[in-house]
């Protein structure tokens, strides 16, 4: 648990320091990639609660959930259809399904 | 504490790609905030088009103009100019004021000068009758000028230099509504010299006559300026 909050105060100072900044267009992508990120990580930390974590499902999850999403929202950007709600709509419900899971474990605990 | 046993390092470097995404996410909504919106970029850009669009025509205008009726325009700029110099007569619709000093005596310890007419009073009232888009004003018979003076001179009042005692008739040539209307306003002229029991009579007129200013313009010091080619 220390080194997961350990690696997210490493990647806060890292993205501070690089100054790399995602053209506005692109940014709508960019956000939903990361709560698919965002997503990817709770959902792990549930499985590790659960002791059923998989380092490969884990990290190939991760960035094909990221890539997947900014795709989509992409592809329905071009269409004229507003997937993004609907990833964002996804993703939340299950960070807070995950969400709650995690707490029952760590409360049991 | 919640103890993660398998794949703490996965979880700490996808978590570091996470905080690296929020760092850079955090910056681009904040970039984007203080940044012009795209849709305004293309509002503002249209507008600056048309305003071009709009000067071009204005200039073109200017340039016509300068080039036929040259003549023309020289005199109306002159009439104008004349008018607004109060150099020459002028009639038309407007309001006719006449403003008397107070009627009822002066109360015991009271200043008695409160129930006469000075000359913010009548200062306050061409001001007013200015705001309200009057175009050319007379006191008792004096043209108005951009040089004109109302000031207390002993008893009687002093405007281009010449001396008069109350009543005081201004004509003021305007639209009358207007004229009315802003000295009869709620808190306004009329209504404050009212209390002191000054008579202000307002009288809307289809036609006033105001005269001409009756003076000698003379320039002793003011010359036209360098580089200022006199244009109107």
């Amino acid at each position: 648990m220390i080194l997961a909050v350990m690696g997210l105060a490493l990647g806060i100072i890292l993205g501070i320091i690089c100054p790399v900044s995602i053209p506005q267009a692109y940014a709508k992508l960019f956000s939903v990639a990361l709560l698919a990120s965002l997503d990817s990580v709770f959902g792990g930390l549930r499985a590790a609660a659960e002791e059923k974590f998989d380092n490969t499902v884990f990290i190939s999850g991760f960035f094909t959930n990221a890539l997947l999403a900014a795709l989509l929202v992409y592809i329905g950007d071009r269409l004229g259809i507003d997937l993004y709600y609907v990833a964002l709509l996804a993703f939340g419900l299950r960070i807070f399904q995950n969400l709650a899971i995690i707490r029952r474990y760590f409360l049991k605990k | 504490m919640l103890s993660i046993k398998q794949g703490r390092y996965s979880i700490a470097f996808v978590c570091m790609v996470l905080g690296f995404m929020l760092a850079v996410q955090f910056r681009t909504t904040q970039d984007m905030k203080s940044s012009v919106p795209y849709q305004r970029v293309d509002e503002l850009s249209e507008r600056l088009l048309q305003a071009e669009k709009e000067r071009d025509a204005l200039q073109e205008e200017v340039n016509k103009r300068k080039n036929t009726s040259g003549q023309e325009a020289e005199t109306k700029a002159l009439r104008d100019l004349r008018m607004l110099a109060g150099t020459v007569a002028v009639s038309g619709q407007g309001i006719v004021v006449t403003i008397d000093d107070s009627k009822s005596a002066s109360k015991a310890g009271e200043n008695p000068n409160l129930y006469l007419i000075h000359d913010d009073d009548l200062l306050k009232v061409i001001n007013e009758l200015r705001a309200a888009g009057a175009e050319a004003i007379a006191i008792n018979g004096q043209r108005l000028l951009s040089t004109s003076e109302i000031r207390c001179a002993g008893p009687t009042l002093s405007v281009n230099n010449v001396r008069s005692s109350p009543p005081y008739e201004i004509l003021a040539i305007g639209d009358a509504k207007n004229l009315e209307n802003s000295l009869k306003m709620r808190g306004g002229v009329a209504e404050t010299l009212k209390v002191w029991g000054i008579q202000m009579n307002i009288k809307p007129a289809e036609m006033v006559q105001v005269p001409a200013y009756k003076g000698i313009l003379q320039f002793k010091y003011a010359e036209i300026a360098e580089g200022d080619g006199g244009q109107p």
